[in-house]
């Protein structure tokens, strides 16, 4: 591509984050008025990207060509000065303002020479903007929350194009909407493409880059993969690069005995989040579950563990149908959830690590009214013992910890309520590798006491190294689940894209 | 080398442990120089019988503030249960009337029962804390008011007069009410598992939910405990201003709230003690004593008292940087 057609140009841009290297020496081109796909694995280093041409991060190393010209953006406000914009995935309208004034936010239209609100200019151009992308069926006027997310989105769209953005982002634009809106979605991309706009699309859905995209840049690891022209290529192709053939064996499972079953969930849903959901744990057994972002693994974990009402279905534990209705309900039951916002919904930063320790088995730990301060020292002495949990005092607040020694707090925090099932939720996130391993011996451990565990995890690495089974999910649908023995990268990636 | 920083942070943790504590002997330094009858028996006495309603009223003020909520309905919700104890406490012209304890009980279940409302209305309505308070700030008024029909209830019998104006073994009786209900509030909020949940629910209220805790139930009774001690001040305050007003208390509510954050407490929820809170208390007493004694005139008075909770919280904001 000669230097004229090329619009992006990305030049070996690094970008490390503590304990991660989320970008390595990246380098690719994006030509005018071409759509660009761009796919990867969670964490393959595509957010991390957008988010340096957005100048929400600032590139270690590297240099960024816009249109021939060096640039470094240092605030979402020169990316957008400079052309590019962005469709976020979670939609980022202000819900309580009308279409035009979306449209014309921090950039609003006045009177001649005063500051007076020209509102009849400001709806006019509006719909102008809207009929540009073949939009009619949108009433300025309206607020964004009387609309349907497709619309939003198309209102996002028409404020990017309303900023004369020669480059729009789009991260993952049908996500959340129906099949029959992203035809109109591909209708309005289309136009735009016509009129001489770049798009970068970023998706899991690789049908949909087939049938949209002139090329697609591959990513793994951080890593560019390759870029080639969709007409060269093949959905078992790019399955094939995404995952690579890199598989490091970093844990050493010791396979336990499989025992009975413990749990066994039957048709299990949670409106608009996910559907007829079936599966059976055993003891022992440390059932993988694998899904893109978004695929609902987490709700339906939520679901079980009663953080969220179920619509339909029946939980059974060791034979006898529960009824879960809250938190506590799941853990008299014998369950416990290690959740994945370990700041938000696991620690209570401002408070010591002994309390973090025994909250969940306080009633373990308690006379009818009075904690037993002398039995909660003891368990939690014992627990920073058996976990190696690294802290100067027990009294300390968990906020000073290392992500690593917070997570394992959790973990001993479950433990003390000793549950029969344990879920946990991205165990490793965020954690340094010596601490992740640590976290996966005690998942190992636990279930050699036959202990079942259900893991949700979205690197693929572990779930093939810890899981006996594998339950793929997919769009809030469970598509399949797969032996440890025969599981496969590709087999699994397959799975969590149907 | 590595001494040295331990050495700073056993300094740190003292400092912020203590730091309450050094400022209210500050104070007293300071107050003393400037008018040395400041330091007398007399003077401390008082300090302390004035102080104590709003002492009493913070206690139950800081656990809803530990627990990530407020409560600014107490200024009003202790003029209601003074009017309404007022009414069982009075006595004919023969001395004739209920016995000591319905008054007593009466102004229990008017602040309890406030308080249970405003926690009905916060946990199982999810209105925020402020607003649900805000409105029972009004609703109570109101009611001490129509109770009252806007004149003082006066007219007691000696042996509750007792309670706000009598001394035992030397000091004011409700010095005695003061401590004790110190010790009920700390062992509430610092031994029983009912207290570790109101940590937990101010540190995060997910999480809370997630390790089991009831959230509902534990803010119902957090708000009820807080109406429970505004009756427990109400009681002290119409003995020992011998008359029940419905026009009684405004303002007490910012009060109990500034001494709650003096004395360390975090709006940000999760930390607080009930030392702290005393401490706070007695900060904002001897500060208010203090500037009357250096005949300083309200309207400055109340200059100050602002100025002093907005530089508390500017304080609380830096102590807890760590949630931005």
């Amino acid at each position: 591509m000669s230097e004229q057609e090329c619009l992006l140009k990305v030049q070996n841009v690094s970008k490390s984050f503590p304990g991660v290297r989320a970008l390595d020496n990246i380098s690719f081109r994006v030509s005018k008025g071409s759509v660009h796909a761009l796919v990867g694995e969670n964490g393959a280093g595509k957010s991390t990207l957008m988010k340096i041409l957005l100048g929400l991060y600032h590139p270690d190393t590297g240099k960024i060509y816009f249109n021939g010209e060096k640039k470094h953006f240092y605030h979402p406000k020169d990316a957008l000065n400079a052309g590019i914009a962005m469709i976020h995935q979670e939609l980022s309208c202000a819900r309580e303002l009308t279409v035009a004034q979306n449209i014309f936010l921090a950039k609003e239209l006045t009177l001649k020479h005063t500051q007076f609100l020209d509102k009849k200019r400001m709806i006019e151009q509006s719909y102008e903007l809207l009929q540009r992308i073949g939009i009619d069926n949108i009433d300025p006027n309206t607020k964004i929350k009387d609309l349907s997310v497709a619309k939003q989105q198309m209102c996002e769209i028409a404020k990017a194009i309303s900023y004369n953005a020669a480059l729009i982002l789009m991260d993952e634009p049908t996500a959340a909407i129906p099949s029959n809106d992203v035809l109109t979605l591909f209708e309005i991309i289309r136009a735009l493409k016509k009129e001489g706009k770049t798009i970068i699309y970023v998706t899991h859905k690789l049908e949909e880059i087939f049938e949209i995209a002139d090329k697609v840049s591959v990513f793994r690891n951080g890593m560019h993969v390759d870029t080639i022209d969709t007409s060269a290529t093949n959905k078992d192709a790019l399955i094939q690069m995404m995952v690579g053939r890199d598989i490091v064996d970093l844990y050493a499972k010791e396979k336990a005995n499989i025992g009975d079953v413990v749990l066994q969930v039957e048709n299990l849903s949670c409106s608009k989040k996910f559907d007829n959901v079936s599966f059976t744990l055993k003891k022992g057994e440390i059932l993988g579950v694998a899904g893109l972002v978004g695929a609902g693994r987490s709700e339906i974990m939520e679901t079980l563990f009663g953080i969220r009402q179920k619509k339909t279905g029946k939980i059974f534990i060791s034979g006898k149908e529960v009824n879960i209705r809250s938190p506590r309900d799941a853990i008299k039951n014998g369950l416990a959830f290690l959740t994945e916002d370990r700041k938000n919904s696991g620690c209570f930063l401002p408070l010591s690590v002994r309390i973090n320790t025994y909250i969940a088995s306080i009633k373990q730990h308690s006379g009818r009214l009075f904690v037993r301060r002398k039995k909660t020292v003891e368990s939690t002495k014992q627990m920073i013992d058996a976990l190696s949990i690294k802290v100067s005092s027990m009294e300390d607040q968990i906020n000073n910890l290392s992500g690593g020694n917070q997570q394992k707090v959790l973990v001993a925090r479950w433990l003390l309520t000793e549950p029969e099932i344990l879920i946990v939720d991205e165990p490793t996130r965020g954690i340094d590798v010596g601490a992740k391993a640590e976290v996966h011996r005690l998942l190992v451990n636990l279930a050699l006491k036959g202990k079942a565990i259900i893991m949700i995890s979205s690197e693929m690495s572990e779930i093939l190294a810890m899981s006996d089974r594998i339950m793929t999910v997919s769009s809030g649908r469970v598509t399949g689940f797969i032996d440890a023995k025969e599981a496969t990268q590709e087999k699994i990636l397959k799975c969590c894209m149907d | 080398m590595q001494i040295k920083i331990q050495d700073q942070n056993i300094f740190k943790k003292v400092m912020k442990k203590y730091s309450t504590i050094l400022i209210l002997l500050m104070m007293m330094l300071i107050m003393t120089i400037l008018n040395p009858k400041f330091l007398t028996t007399n003077n401390l006495m008082n300090i302390l019988r004035q102080q104590t309603p709003i002492a009493i009223m913070a206690f139950g003020v800081n656990l809803a503030i530990i627990s990530g909520g407020i409560d600014i309905s107490v200024g009003s919700v202790i003029a209601m249960a003074a009017v309404i104890l007022a009414k069982f406490a009075k006595v004919d012209s023969s001395g004739a009337g209920y016995p000591l304890i319905v008054p007593i009980i009466a102004s229990l279940l008017a602040g309890g029962a406030a308080g249970l409302i405003n926690g009905v209305v916060i946990a199982y309505g999810k209105v925020p804390p402020f607003i649900a308070t805000l409105g029972m700030m009004s609703v109570a008024r109101g009611v001490a008011l129509i109770i009252s029909k806007g004149r003082p209830i006066t007219g007691f019998s000696d042996a509750f007069n007792f309670i706000g104006g009598g001394t035992f073994l030397g000091l004011p009786f409700p010095i005695y009410i003061l401590l004790a209900s110190y010790l009920i509030i700390y062992a509430i909020l610092h031994l029983t598992k009912f207290g570790t949940y109101i940590f937990a629910i101010g540190s995060s209220q997910m999480a809370a939910e997630v390790s089991g805790v009831n959230v509902k139930k534990t803010k119902v009774v957090i708000y009820v405990i807080s109406g429970v001690f505004t009756g427990i001040a109400a009681i002290v305050l119409a003995s020992r201003t011998l008359s029940g007003q419905p026009a009684v208390g405004e303002g007490y509510e910012m009060n109990a709230i500034t001494a709650a954050i003096i004395g360390g407490t975090s709006f940000s929820g999760g930390i607080g003690t009930a030392f702290g809170t005393f401490i706070g208390a007695l900060i904002m007493g001897v500060l208010t004593n203090g500037m009357t004694m250096l005949q300083i005139e309200p309207a400055m008075q109340m200059v100050v008292r602002g100025s002093v909770i907005v530089l508390a919280v500017f304080a609380d904001q830096y102590r807890n940087n760590y949630k931005s």
